[in-house]
């Protein structure tokens, strides 16, 4: 559904995207992850026909982004970072005249049920200019599914709003995307974890990571994580799990516990409980830490900018 | 053709919520009914005296030409240019519409508005209608509004393309006002000194077009092209500056 291919964009003399190639089939939710300024917008912006790209291509639903711009933006839904509406409008009035833009038959009707998805049909008489960041933003979704659309692209859908409506939005991205192609942007990573089927990381224009959630944590963990927790003092506990053979980066975290890390071909865990138990503390807890996609990001972020300083 | 419309269907709306637009008619609906009320007060003690004649109503479409220079460039100006400030631009420019609906759009809802000041004015030559014997000459005063129509698409279409070079609407007010007036009145000035190119100058020359033809109940070709040619670059303008935006 959506093919890019090589897509570079130079804003002056500032590269921001730097042949970008990435896939996304139909039914998929894509996850676009990556920090500010990494290029998740430009990109977005290249795809709806907002901007051009310097060089390279991107086709949606086989149609050239450039070339074929009218075609590509009647099966987009885009919901942009911003929100940006006009404020002065009823909500209904507004909606009514995005979807007179797009001829959908029977607008009155399909503006209702779309208000009714995003949970906003009680507001669709009301001014735009008096909702919440939370209204607005489910305002701009419905916007984006108005014509039902093959594609939709939505940048940062889920912020600013309060967790209830993080949910409440997530659960209709899901509904939509069982049968359409999403690319979301997000730098909430338990989103990308939790909605995507498959998540780009991207920094300074150029994918450095293309994988599944999962894949992607039993990928990237190299070591196992362990934290070990004791009743009262821990006073020489790091000391004594530093001792052990095999631990690697033992320290104590602000809560008082210990956390240490060994390589999974040499189970280290028997020797630190021994050692533990014979230095005469009480053992309460001795537990696995998933490394989270955050830990993956700032690795994979981190990796990326110190590999160009040498 | 239906983009279009929908377009200045929302801009016409937007209008009669905004205070500019309301301040806007009611100075030119003021200042009219003044000059109205003076024409008709010239007559009347011109008639007491035994001669004069009924007031001529061209004089109050020349007027209110005069006056779209000032009021066009206050109503184009955040057409486009308001769009790109708050950002609604965008969401705009990703719906499936080309640039030319777009712009056209703009201008024909604010066509729609000055042509709605207009149809209010038509009160004048109703109410002279029922004071003078044998009624008012409608042959002149249509091809005298019909002028003034062309006028304001002229001058909208060259706001409406200039608000969209721009993301500043008092940039936009500024721009137009000076291409605007230059077209009135400036641009006829240095005709005088120069022989060969005042012929082409005064072509220019937007009253050229208006005062001594349309607006004395002739209506010629040639000056038709010149505002279909105005309008053409006005709506080119817009539309350029909004493609250009897209390779920024």
């Amino acid at each position: 559904m959506i093919q890019v291919n090589e897509l570079t964009k130079d804003y002056g003399s500032r590269r921001a995207l730097h042949e970008l190639t990435f896939e996304a089939q139909q039914g998929e939710i894509v996850g676009f992850l990556g920090p500010n300024g990494a290029g998740k917008t430009t990109t977005m912006r290249i795809l709806t026909g907002y901007m051009a790209p310097t060089s390279g291509e991107a086709r949606v639903a086989g149609y050239d982004v450039i070339k074929e711009s009218l075609e590509v933006r009647r099966r987009i839904g885009y919901l942009p970072e911003t929100v940006p509406l006009y404020t002065e409008m009823v909500v209904f009035d507004y909606l009514k005249f995005m979807a007179d833009l797009r001829h959908i038959p029977n607008a009155d009707e399909r503006v209702e049920e779309t208000l009714e998805m995003v949970g906003m049909l009680d507001r669709s008489e009301g001014y735009i200019g008096n909702l919440s960041k939370g209204m607005r933003q489910r305002i701009g979704l419905a916007q984006a599914l108005l014509h039902r659309p093959e594609v939709l692209i939505l940048d940062e859908p889920t912020i600013g709003l309060d967790p209830s409506q993080v949910v409440d939005v997530r659960n209709v991205i899901r509904e939509v995307g069982k049968e359409r192609t999403v690319l979301l942007s997000t730098h909430i990573l338990s989103e990308a974890q939790q909605l995507c089927d498959r998540v780009l990381i991207i920094n300074k224009g150029k994918i450095v990571v293309e994988d599944t959630p999962q894949n992607l944590q039993a990928r990237l963990v190299g070591a196992e994580h362990v934290v070990v927790r004791v009743r009262g003092d821990n006073d020489g506990l790091v000391e004594k799990i530093r001792k052990v053979k095999g631990v690697q980066n033992a320290h104590a975290l602000p809560d008082g516990a210990v956390e240490y890390q060994f390589m999974p071909a040499q189970d280290v865990r028997p020797e630190v409980a021994k050692a533990v138990i014979q230095s005469g503390y009480d053992l309460l807890e001795m537990h696995a830490v998933k490394m989270s996609l955050e830990d993956i990001f700032l690795e994979v972020t981190r990796e990326d900018t110190e590999r160009k300083k040498k | 053709m239906q983009n279009i419309w929908t377009i200045a269907k929302r801009e016409y709306k937007h209008y009669f919520i905004s205070p500019i637009a309301y301040a806007l008619a009611a100075g030119v609906l003021f200042m009219l009914g003044v000059a109205f009320a003076f024409l008709l007060g010239q007559s009347t003690q011109m008639a007491l005296y035994g001669g004069g004649s009924a007031p001529d109503l061209t004089q109050l479409n020349g007027f209110f030409a005069f006056l779209l220079v000032f009021i066009v460039p206050a109503l184009t100006m955040r057409l486009v240019a308001d769009e790109t400030r708050m950002g609604t631009i965008e969401l705009i420019l990703t719906s499936p519409i080309s640039d030319f609906e777009l712009v056209a759009g703009k201008w024909l809802g604010g066509l729609l508005f000055v042509a709605t000041l207009i149809g209010i004015t038509l009160i004048y030559p109703i109410t002279l209608n029922f004071m003078v014997d044998p009624g008012v000459d409608y042959r002149v005063l249509l091809t005298s509004y019909l002028g003034l129509i062309f006028i304001a698409a002229s001058f909208l279409a060259l706001g409406t393309g200039i608000s969209a070079l721009f993301s500043n609407q008092l940039a936009a007010f500024l721009v137009t006002f000076v291409v605007v007036l230059t077209l009135w009145w400036l641009v006829g000035l240095p005709a005088e000194l120069m022989p060969k190119a005042g012929a082409f100058l005064r072509y220019l020359e937007v009253n050229s077009h208006y005062a001594f033809t349309f607006n004395a109940g002739s209506i010629h070709l040639s000056d038709i092209v010149y505002f279909l040619s105005l309008i053409a670059v006005g709506i080119f303008t817009g539309a350029m500056a909004l493609e250009s935006r897209r390779w920024r």
